[in-house]
């Protein structure tokens, strides 16, 4: 792997996060804007709790990630505080594939 | 719609700014977990420390940065499903910018900490103070602990053991759900990420890394822009 990609990825990466900073203030106030702004998080974040839980590159796959997430599921509506939520997955995952090795 | 971090400039009681503190370091280390996977899988993908520490410290988002040592084998896709993958971040400094007001220095700080973690944190909370704070807290314990797990993984690599076997990937799903949670409070937030989710999984198959996403985006700009469910 070059250097080149590796700094163009990261610079590109940094500068995108920019863009809500160098827009003109006024713009951000329109109603639309906001609306929008509003449920971009959840938009994005349900899209990728789903990608990360069903896929592996651009297979869609059912593993040890699916029980986990079920356990997770269980613990958010019980309010379990978020390090919790986050162990409780990641030992279901490891126990399911020692149990099924 | 009034979004939180909106309201009036509640003062913060020392109650909120305790339960605020100590979900943003509960965030940087479930992050830091992610990262010590990170960290692995940057040096088997033949990355040198150097260049997956600088990952880290300078793209500083994780979603983009696996994209880019998933595909490291062919630079150029690797580049550009990073930046498609990093375009999320830029929707989101439109959301944290109005919250923070940031000045100078603190403005490149600002953007450069806009991630789906601090972002969800902040727009999580009542009240301008406790989002500030939010925003603040969680990116400095994410941002440290990200990187000083990115060098352990990266250093550790091959005793570490597959981050798999730790069940390291079911680490961030569960905090991406942990942070969409205390916001699926009406049935218009429940419809765009369920829309979202079920968007994503169909285009993966179909379409090349990051674009899924980016799809999910669409959702909520359609939704956004139209005010369905209004």
């Amino acid at each position: 792997m070059t250097w080149t990609a590796v700094i163009a990825a990261s610079l590109g990466c940094l500068g995108l996060k920019g863009v809500g900073y160098l827009l003109p203030t006024r713009s951000l106030a329109h109603p639309v804007v906001a609306r929008v702004a509003d449920l971009l998080p959840v938009a994005l974040l349900a899209a990728l709790a789903a990608q990360q839980t069903f896929t592996v590159g651009q297979s869609l796959v059912i593993d040890a990630r699916v029980p986990a997430m079920a356990v997770a599921t269980l613990a958010v509506w019980r309010r379990a505080p978020f390090l919790v939520v986050v162990v409780l997955a990641a030992a279901t995952a490891a126990l399911w594939r020692l149990a099924l090795a | 719609m009034p979004g939180p971090g909106d309201g009036a400039d509640l003062p913060l009681d020392e109650a909120t700014r305790r339960r605020v503190l100590r979900d943003s370091a509960g965030v940087g280390i479930a992050t830091g977990a992610y990262g010590l996977s990170f960290g692995a899988l940057g040096t088997a993908a033949h990355l040198s420390v150097a260049q997956t520490c600088a990952l880290s410290l300078v793209a500083f988002t994780g979603a983009s940065q696996f994209a880019f040592v998933g595909s490291a084998a062919n630079p150029v896709a690797a580049t550009l499903s990073a930046l498609l993958l990093g375009l999320r971040n830029g929707f989101y400094s439109l959301r944290t910018r109005p919250i923070l007001h940031p000045r100078g220095l603190r403005r490149g700080l600002a953007a450069h900490w806009t991630i789906d973690e601090t972002t969800a944190m902040a727009t999580g909370q009542d009240g301008a103070a406790a989002a500030r704070l939010a925003f603040w807290a969680t990116g400095a314990s994410v941002y440290v602990l990200w990187n000083l797990a990115t060098l352990a993984g990266a250093v550790g690599a091959a005793r570490l053991g597959s981050p798999q076997h730790l069940g390291l990937d079911a680490a961030e799903p569960a905090a991406f759900l942990a942070l969409l949670a205390p916001r699926l409070s009406d049935g218009r937030t429940r419809v765009v990420a369920a829309v979202a989710s079920v968007v994503a999984l169909a285009a993966t198959p179909v379409t090349p890394t990051g674009v899924p996403v980016l799809l999910a985006a669409l959702v909520a700009v359609v939704a956004g822009v139209t005010g369905v469910g209004l």
